[in-house]
């Protein structure tokens, strides 16, 4: 039990981010090592193999399955429209012919003597892939993608919905602690990606999808909210492929809780700017978090520290601000006072490796390591 | 390797020191075996991360350090300097160990499709064999599961799975259908998960007679991601009335070696050192627990409940069952159990006031950040709320897919007439299970043993005389590879180390109206007691570890305590924690249905069973 606590997310002021950008099968990369490519540029792009639609012909000419193949009026590998007669039955004394049409567009790819099936594949599916980040190619995967490196602003959340997109920041609370409701999103706020601050409410969201903005950012969310938002409860975190006409990024957790006052900040600080922003997340081994990009110019944001980094090796120590992130105490940001080394027994009756937290009004609480977060900043 | 026809099979008698490892997707467990006065114990333990993924991208060097650990502890030297696990030549020296077994789970364990032709055979078949070998199973494609060819064809190419189990067919029968569905397989290309370099496995196990169209068809496809390695076993179904899952269960466990372990960085290492193959971690427990209901005669169910997911697994009349509830678990799939069950039937195991928005997002809240552990008395009863119906609705599944075959025709009698069964009825029954098995963490760690029997009762429902235990330190899965190599070992240290026997559970069948006679007791032996329970009661008798008793109990008209309704019982039971749990509640568990009613009843039963005394409540009343 070395980290008997749960590391905090990422709030980077200046970072040099790759992103790998990569086709799921093999395909073409557009560019080159050394491009510049704006977020929205294609870098590499392929064709899957099109559906397959299968064709029970043994029944339709109502034929042995041997027969189907004499039967067939096209050619394996011959294209096919829907609509146009494929194969035509003998008949009874060359009458009472049952000629059948395809019932795909495509290509005639197979006829099975043993079953009676035909296979007919569709065209191809075009599959793209986005830069996603505004950047410098750095390397090429060659037939797979590449990996694009530009210095960025980057911030983590916890949970999100929705996928990639990209949009000018504006801010619409004037706080980290602010409740972001519906009065604050107005009609310019189309394709931006809007900057909260504590909860974010039902209401608001519906007008941020209304006026037709590209990402919401704010500290908490209900749950009760969210399943409103999704029309269900969403079960498991595996989350990025919604299409409910925007991405919604949650930074510190569920519930009334605001924007840590540094993530607030820069992203408050960066308004105007351009961020690309992903919802997608995945809560399992392997875990992904949503996030917010925003390319930096050279020498922005250089002399602000990264406590991310002072951090990193990131053992709990007296003074370490720390915040809480479970019942009775959730949300709450203290200073560890005390560190005690035997387990102690909580309330739930169960023992557990504890720390002390002093809370800015002075009142002190025993938590588990296990219930708190590192603080940056 | 074990294959290798010139290592000599192990002999049990050389066999006195035993290191076993459970390679986990996140911890790498190592327990030490030694035989101490001609009984097997366990008797170290050691634990290190595992190390699948970068930067390490070798597992061998988890278990090199969780054995290092046990070295430590035990003054055994273990390890060699070239990092190996030390053999003893004769069991004279005292450095090393006779054997070494392991089993593994991480990498994300063994994820397979299978496809059958009837949904409610073959298809059932093959996937009662995929998961009797330990694998997740990601789909079931059948020529009737109500789905269009190009949408099951669809649903193939989003899959990556680590090898395909295909079935169909009784021998000598049609074989046009499982012809039709490999034509179905083949085109999809589904794409493995380990790179485009990589053969899919596929494990044909359907009509003999198909054999070489199904050669044809996974051999001929020109694919540029290199084809498929088609194995042919004999057919799992080769009558209706008859299931023969053996073959391509071993099939699978070879597949998974030679495949999907080599894929698996650091397992061609680990697969020399071990002198028994690797097993995936739920086969192993699959394997322990079939042992001890053989040797015992006894039927037993077995729950392992997880962050994400929940596995079931029982042996009834000899006939093994395993289920995998892929998102029924305590930490990332905590909010799809409250989403699956609703709030309200979490809600109705709490005795506490409590509010469903704060607690929804308190489920959400430990969902993004699944390694919370509950601090406030509140927040254990909800936890253990949720684990209930985890629980529940994992048992659920696994009773409707552990039944008789389907499909096998009956002969009928005009006797039949009013009690006809339709095939397939579940072979899950509470009145005969006589051992019922916990473990995972919400389980094993509450801080109360009565708080985990508690939960069992509640889930499990089981019906008259059943013993409760948990895996003291989740040890079934070495015990399922020692299993296969040296039974006696296994056998002992499951007894006396691996199982902590929680208790005794008592609970009559039927139902009645609150406060009317149900079933009176008389005990004697390891404790003396006597009374009588009204409907809707529950008593603890308290009965220490190690101690038994004679039970007797005379149930009221219209109750079952297992020798039909209204029939005394008697019976001797062991002790634990929990003692002996009278449980008069009826069955099924039917709770009241007015709300206030039913607070009342579950205050009655936190109140008899103690599992909440002297809880405290959190600071600000959250």
């Amino acid at each position: 039990m070395a980290k008997a606590y749960t590391p905090g997310l990422k709030v980077s002021a200046r970072t040099t981010h790759r992103t790998r950008r990569l086709l799921p099968i093999p395909g073409e990369v557009k560019v080159a090592v050394g491009d510049v490519v704006k977020a929205n540029d294609v870098v590499a792009e392929t064709f899957m193999d099109g559906d397959i639609t299968p064709m029970n012909m043994a029944n339709r000419l109502s034929c042995s399955a041997g027969d189907v193949a004499g039967l067939m009026l096209k050619e394996i590998g011959e294209p096919v429209k829907a609509g146009e007669p494929i194969a035509r039955s003998k008949g009874i004394f060359g009458a009472f012919k049952t000629e059948v049409t395809s019932d795909a567009d495509g290509t005639l790819e197979q006829v099975s003597s043993v079953t009676g099936q035909v296979m007919i594949r569709g065209a191809a599916i075009p599959v793209q892939v986005r830069a996603y980040l505004s950047g410098t190619v750095v390397e090429v995967l060659p037939k797979e993608g590449c990996i694009i490196e530009n210095d960025v602003m980057f911030v983590q959340g916890i949970f999100g919905i929705g996928g990639e997109t990209e949009g000018v920041i504006q801010v619409a609370c004037s706080d980290h602690g602010e409740t972001l409701d519906a009065d604050a999103i107005t009609a310019d706020m189309k394709g931006a990606v809007i900057l909260g601050g504590a909860r974010m409410t039902a209401a608001a969201l519906r007008k941020a999808i209304e006026v037709g903005a590209a990402a919401v950012v704010s500290g908490g969310l209900d749950d009760q909210d969210l399943k409103q938002l999704l029309g269900r409860d969403l079960g498991v975190a595996i989350t990025g492929s919604e299409t409910i006409g925007i991405t919604v990024i949650v930074t510190e957790g569920f519930g009334d809780i605001a924007m840590a006052a540094r993530t607030w900040r820069l992203l408050a600080e960066r308004a105007g700017r351009v961020a690309s922003v992903n919802g997608a997340t995945q809560i399992r081994a392997g875990v992904m978090r949503p996030e917010i990009l925003v390319p930096l110019e050279a020498g922005e944001n250089e002399n602000e520290i990264d406590p991310t980094l002072a951090r990193e090796a990131g053992l709990l120590e007296l003074g370490t601000t720390v915040r809480v992130i479970r019942d009775p105490y959730f949300g709450l940001l203290g200073e560890v006072s005390a560190l005690p080394a035997e387990p102690a027994v909580l309330g739930s009756g169960s023992r557990a490796r504890v720390l002390e937290v002093r809370f800015p009004g002075g009142d002190t609480a025993v938590v588990p390591r296990a219930n708190v977060e590192l603080i940056e900043g | 390797m074990h294959a290798d026809p010139d290592v000599p099979a192990l002999d049990p008698d050389r066999i006195k020191v035993i290191v076993a490892t459970d390679c986990g997707s996140t911890t790498t467990k190592a327990i030490m075996i030694e035989e101490v006065d001609g009984v097997y114990r366990q008797t170290f333990r050691g634990e290190a991360p595992t190390t699948v993924e970068e930067p390490f991208a070798d597992v061998t060097v988890g278990v090199v350090n969780s054995v290092t650990e046990l070295q430590e502890l035990s003054g055994r030297r273990l390890i060699a300097d070239d990092g190996t696990i030390i053999r003893r030549a004769s069991i004279d020296e005292k450095d090393g160990c006779d054997i070494y077994i392991s089993t593994s789970s991480a990498g994300g364990g063994l994820q397979m499709m299978v496809a059958g032709v009837v949904r409610e055979m073959t298809a059932a078949s093959a996937k009662r064999a995929a998961l009797g070998a330990g694998a997740i199973v990601m789909d079931v494609i059948a020529s009737n599961d109500k789905r269009r060819p190009h949408e099951q064809i669809q649903r193939i190419r989003e899959l990556r799975p680590d090898m395909v189990l295909l079935s169909g067919g009784t021998d000598g029968g049609n074989s046009t259908q499982v012809v039709q569905l490999a034509e179905l397989v083949a085109p999809a290309k589904p794409r493995p998960r380990f790179g485009s370099a990589y053969q899919l496995p596929i494990i044909f196990a359907g009509n003999a007679a198909a054999q070489d169209e199904i050669e044809r068809v996974f051999t001929t496809q020109d694919d540029a991601t290199g084809g498929f390695d088609l194995s042919v076993v004999e057919n799992l179904r080769p009558t209706l009335e008859q299931e023969n899952l053996g073959p391509a269960r071993d099939c699978i466990h070879d597949v998974f070696l030679e495949h999907v372990m080599a894929h698996a960085p650091g397992y061609d290492k680990l697969i020399e050192w071990t002198d028994a193959p690797i097993m995936p971690t739920p086969g192993a427990v699959g394997d322990i627990l079939q042992t001890i209901a053989r040797t015992q005669g006894i039927n037993a169910v077995g729950v392992d409940i997880g962050g994400a997911t929940t596995d079931v697994f029982s042996v009834f009349d000899g006939t093994f069952n395993r289920t995998v509830s892929a998102n029924l678990g305590m930490s990332y799939s905590i909010s799809n159990v409250c989403a699956e069950a609703g709030m309200d039937d979490v809600l109705r195991w709490v005795h506490l006031d409590m509010e469903e928005r704060e607690l929804r997002n308190r489920v959400k809240n430990k969902m993004i950040r699944p390694t919370t552990i509950p601090q406030s008395g509140e927040a254990l009863v909800f936890e253990q709320a949720v684990a209930r119906e985890a629980l529940r609705l994992a048992y659920q599944q696994h009773k409707e897919f552990a039944t008789t075959l389907k499909g096998v025709q009956q002969q009928r009698t005009v006797g039949d007439v009013f009690s006809q069964e339709v095939g397939g009825s579940s072979i899950v029954d509470g009145m005969t299970l006589d051992l019922l098995v916990a473990s995972g963490g919400v389980l094993s760690h509450a801080p109360r043993m009565q708080q985990t029997a508690m939960m069992l009762i509640d889930a499990f429902e089981p019906e008259g005389f059943t013993t409760l235990a948990k895996d003291s330190i989740f040890m079934m899965p070495h015990l399922g590879v020692l299993s296969s190599v040296h039974e006696k070992a296994a056998m002992e240290v499951f007894e006396r180390d691996c199982l902590v026997i929680l208790g005794t559970c008592v609970a009559a069948k039927g139902q009645g109206k609150l406060g009317k006679p149900c079933f009176s007791y008389k005990i004697t032996g390891g404790t003396t007691a006597d009374g009588a329970l009204a409907f809707g009661d529950l008593a603890m008798v308290p009965l220490a570890m190690g101690a038994t008793a004679d039970v007797e109990v005379t149930p009221a008209r219209g109750f079952d305590l297992g020798n039909g309704p209204g029939k005394s019982v008697t019976r001797n039971v062991r002790g634990g924690a929990a003692g002996i749990i009278l449980d008069a509640r009826g069955r099924a568990l039917q709770l009241p249905e007015d709300p206030m009613e039913r607070r009342r009843a579950v205050t009655r039963v936190v109140e008899a069973s103690g599992m909440y005394d002297d809880l405290e409540l959190a600071p600000n009343g959250a």
